[in-house]
Order: structure tokens, then C-alpha cells, then sequence
């Protein structure tokens, strides 16, 4: 068997689900070791900012919750794109999957940011444009699993839900640039994958490594997810 | 204060998680055992 063959063998909700268990477990596994390793960096490695003191440490779950909610809003309207197109069952079920956990990491992003915008800000929440993209995202997942939800037929719910998620799609460039098209409390990108870092390379690796788990976590539950789907719908 | 804001920031996050593994494992079981009847 070729290798493009193989991935059309995979898009068979029944050879997929014994595939994503072997993989879910195996993130999962990955994803507490690299949590672990990434707190205690975070916690206790990286050295107190000069600036903020403690506060800051909630930079560790923070930016890697935000970078999760948007990364995983386009991998979503990925499979939805793709189940829209060519009309596969497993698209839609991936699509479907990753929602629920993007609007948990979508929130985390928002609560931590308001728990460090209060000592360094001043408040817990501004109308700032970095800010009210998010909480748009948020809502956009809310709607994709309401809509979803609300129609009984599943290949109906599973169009509308991947034409949503397409069209929500265009705020996640609204989000990432917002802090440069916009003149935002939000301050800017701290990484960056054309300039050096502006932080103490211990912060970033334990930045880095919550970023892998967080990562390795929704692979995870998405896949966990994914078999719950199979389950119920096959 | 600012042990407030970190096990605020730091203890919701996992609580959320791990409710989010919680209620995961209960659909898992729900619907292995709906398959098993059918």
C-alpha cells in the first residue's frame, strides 16, 4: 500500500479509531510529563521579573492557552473545509472535536489575562481590540457547538457547523495582529519567529514546554473524542 | 494579592482540565456501553 493510500485507508471513521487510541494515549502520557517539567520551570526555575515580580508566572499558562485557542480554531475549520469539500464523515467528527476543548483554552486565555491585567493594568478587563477579538473567538466556538447541537440531523448540523467555523476563521489574523493594527493596551508578541526572543531563556523554555503539553493535551482529548463520536454515530 | 491572582490563574486552569477529562471519561464509558447493546 502507497502512502497516499494509507491516508484514504485512516479516513474510514473504523480503521481511524483504533489508530487514535494508540495516539491519544501516548499525548496524554507526553503531555503530563512536558506539564511537568514545564511548571516547575515556570514555578521555580524561572527568575522573578524585575518588573512584575511573581505575577508574571501566569505568563506559563497564559500565552500557551492563547496560542492553543487560535491554532486550534484554524485546525478546526481546516476539517471542516476539507468534510465540506470532499464530504468525509471523519472530518466533520475532527471538526466537531477540537471545538469544545478550543473554547475551554479560548476562556483559560481570557481568565488568565484578566487575573494579570489587574496588578499590571489596573483592571480586569478593557475593551481592547487583543481582548475583544478573543472573547469573539470565544463565542464563535460557543456558536459552533450551539449550532451544532441544535439541529438533529447530523449531516445538516455538520455542514453548518464547517461553513461557521470558515467564515470565524478571519478573526484569528484579526487576533494575532491586533496588537500592531491597533493601538492596544495588549502589549506585543514576546516571541516571534523572525526576532529574538525579549525574555530570560528559562521563561521561554517554560513557556515553551507548557505550549508542547497544552499542545499534546488537545491532541489528547480531541482524539479521545473523536472515538466517542465514531462510537455514537456508526 | 498576588497569590491570589496566580492560584487564580493557576487553579482554575487545572480544575477546567481536568473536569474537562471527567466529563470525557464519563461520555467514553456512556457510549462504550451504548455500542456494547447495540
Amino acid at each position: 500500500m502507497n502512502t497516499a493510500s494509507r491516508w484514504f485507508w485512516f479516513a474510514s471513521p473504523q480503521t481511524f479509531f483504533p489508530l487514535a487510541g494508540t495516539v491519544a494515549r501516548w499525548c496524554a502520557v507526553a503531555a503530563a510529563l512536558l506539564a511537568a517539567a514545564g511548571l516547575y520551570v515556570g514555578l521555580w526555575l524561572a527568575p522573578t521579573d524585575a518588573q512584575q515580580g511573581e505575577v508574571y508566572r501566569i505568563i506559563f499558562i497564559h500565552v500557551p492557552a492563547a496560542w492553543m485557542s487560535m491554532f486550534i480554531y484554524l485546525v478546526m475549520a481546516f476539517w471542516a473545509a476539507v468534510g465540506l469539500a470532499f464530504n468525509t464523515r471523519l472530518s466533520h467528527m475532527m471538526a466537531r472535536a477540537l471545538a469544545p476543548t478550543g473554547a475551554l483554552f479560548t476562556f483559560i486565555a481570557l481568565w488568565t489575562g484578566s487575573l494579570w491585567g489587574k496588578p499590571t493594568w489596573g483592571t480586569y478587563w478593557v475593551w481592547d481590540a487583543r481582548l475583544t477579538s478573543e472573547l469573539i473567538l470565544l463565542l464563535l466556538y460557543l456558536g459552533f457547538i450551539a449550532l451544532q447541537a441544535s439541529i438533529d440531523d447530523t449531516r445538516r448540523a455538520d455542514r453548518a457547523g464547517a461553513v461557521l467555523a470558515i467564515v470565524g476563521a478571519v478573526n484569528v489574523p484579526i487576533i494575532y495582529y491586533s496588537v500592531q493594527w491597533w493601538n492596544t493596551l495588549h502589549q506585543g508578541a514576546s516571541v516571534s519567529l523572525t526576532k529574538a526572543p525579549s525574555m530570560a531563556a528559562t521563561m521561554l523554555g517554560g513557556m515553551l514546554l507548557m505550549a508542547l503539553a497544552f499542545w499534546l493535551y488537545s491532541i489528547a482529548v480531541s482524539l479521545v473524542r473523536v472515538r466517542c463520536l465514531i462510537l455514537e454515530r456508526e | 494579592m498576588t497569590a491570589f491572582y496566580l492560584w487564580g490563574a493557576y487553579g482554575v486552569t487545572f480544575v477546567l482540565l481536568a473536569a474537562e477529562i471527567v466529563f470525557l471519561a464519563r461520555r467514553v464509558r456512556h457510549a462504550q456501553k451504548a455500542d456494547k447493546v447495540h
